[in-house]
């Protein structure tokens, strides 16, 4: 097809209201770009996590602010702290609450591994019971390290064949 | 209503049974089971030791006997002192004490802690459930016969536990147990760390000399 048109990136006024893109790239970026946190905090990481939502790291930057303690409406589980044997189950069920699409990340030395707790009261690794996405060093790691971990979920979000799942048929 | 300098001798001659027990700070007291709840009132009524700390117990060892020793602590909030009471439980194998939830309403939660970590039973406490393990927990933690690392039993939840094919396994030791050095060395050498770090799970402890 010939056409007199020499622009090459998108103009509304030959185009009209029309963007062309890739189902991926578009899901993508809107679940990248606002990962509702729910805040599993079970011990002093939760206070970095705090540290973090708050003004001077301020988690709004990288579209995550809305911390919800529902887990009906949260997308990322943030396990920031110690899971003991008691408590395991109820995160996992916690988990097992959140809808589709949904991110783990653990946050710090205990929730990475057990962390300074050998001991028989306390999992070894949430990643025993639920399936982590990114795993954060640190007793307790700064809050830059938790920017840092969304970045990389961010990035690891923008890599995922989502349209496939999305248009599947069931 | 005041606590008296000499809570021992006071002790001794309103109750035969009392004996002085040694002791590296507070006073302190054997008494046997059957005077717990009457000294401990009048301790509380009568020498105004109105504050209980703390309900614990003592693990001797699992030849020892008596191999249970119920401990109690309590304050005088208006002269600062402090008194302990000790009382050897007559069974090794169902270790048994008095309840204190009747004096004090605080006891309530030690006595349940005791009875968790350790497996001492309250007589007549109101609600002896575990505190800190899960209900079911088939194990006293705290006593000797337990090792640190723990024993594999099956998560709480039998569906989440069919579900992630998880169970509370004794945990890696590594050499360990982790503990902080003392004496005058930087911070550094003073972190907690293994003594032993010849041996772990993976690689088996060397054969002794």
């Amino acid at each position: 097809m010939v056409t007199a048109n020499t622009e090459l990136a998108y103009n509304t006024k030959i185009e009209g209201d029309i963007v062309v893109t890739k189902a991926d790239a578009v899901i993508n970026w809107l679940r990248s770009s606002s990962v509702w946190p729910m805040p599993m905090g079970l011990a002093c990481c939760a206070i970095e996590l705090m540290g973090a939502a708050a003004a001077r790291f301020d988690i709004a930057r990288f579209g995550a602010e809305v911390f919800r303690f529902s887990p009906r409406q949260a997308d990322c589980m943030i396990v920031a702290g110690t899971v003991t044997y008691k408590m395991a189950p109820h995160v996992r069920r916690i988990y097992d609450q959140m809808a589709e699409p949904k991110w783990v990340i653990a946050m710090g030395a205990c929730a990475s591994s057990g962390g300074m707790y050998r001991s028989y009261a306390t999992l070894q690794g949430v990643d025993q019971i639920v399936p982590v996405d990114v795993y954060i060093s640190g007793c307790p790691p700064r809050p830059e390290a938790l920017l840092d971990a969304l970045i990389k979920l961010q990035s690891k979000i923008g890599a995922e064949r989502s349209a496939k799942t999305l248009f599947a048929s069931a | 209503m005041t606590a008296t300098a000499d809570v021992t001798a006071a002790l001794q001659s309103k109750f035969s049974q009392v004996t002085p027990r040694p002791s590296g700070d507070h006073p302190a007291i054997n008494l046997p089971a059957s005077e717990v709840l009457a000294v401990l009132k009048y301790l509380r009524d009568e020498l105004a030791y109105d504050f209980l700390v703390d309900i614990t117990a003592v693990d001797w060892g699992v030849e020892a006997t008596p191999r249970f020793t119920v401990i109690w602590h309590l304050l005088s909030t208006t002269d600062h002192q402090y008194v302990r009471l000790a009382m050897d439980c007559a069974s090794n194998s169902e270790p048994v004490a008095p309840t204190a939830t009747g004096l004090w309403p605080a006891a309530n939660w030690h006595e349940r802690e005791t009875y968790d970590l350790l497996g001492v039973k309250f007589a007549e406490h109101p609600d002896l459930r575990r505190i800190l393990m899960w209900d079911g927990y088939p194990y006293h933690p705290l006593r000797k016969d337990f090792p640190l690392a723990g024993i594999e039993v099956p998560l709480p939840d039998i569906e989440v536990a069919d579900l992630t094919g998880a169970s509370a396994k004794p945990a890696p030791m590594m050499g360990g147990p982790f503990v902080a050095s003392t004496g005058e060395m930087n911070l550094t050498d003073a972190e907690p760390r293994a003594k032993d770090e010849s041996w772990t799970e993976f690689r088996e402890k060397p054969a002794s000399e």
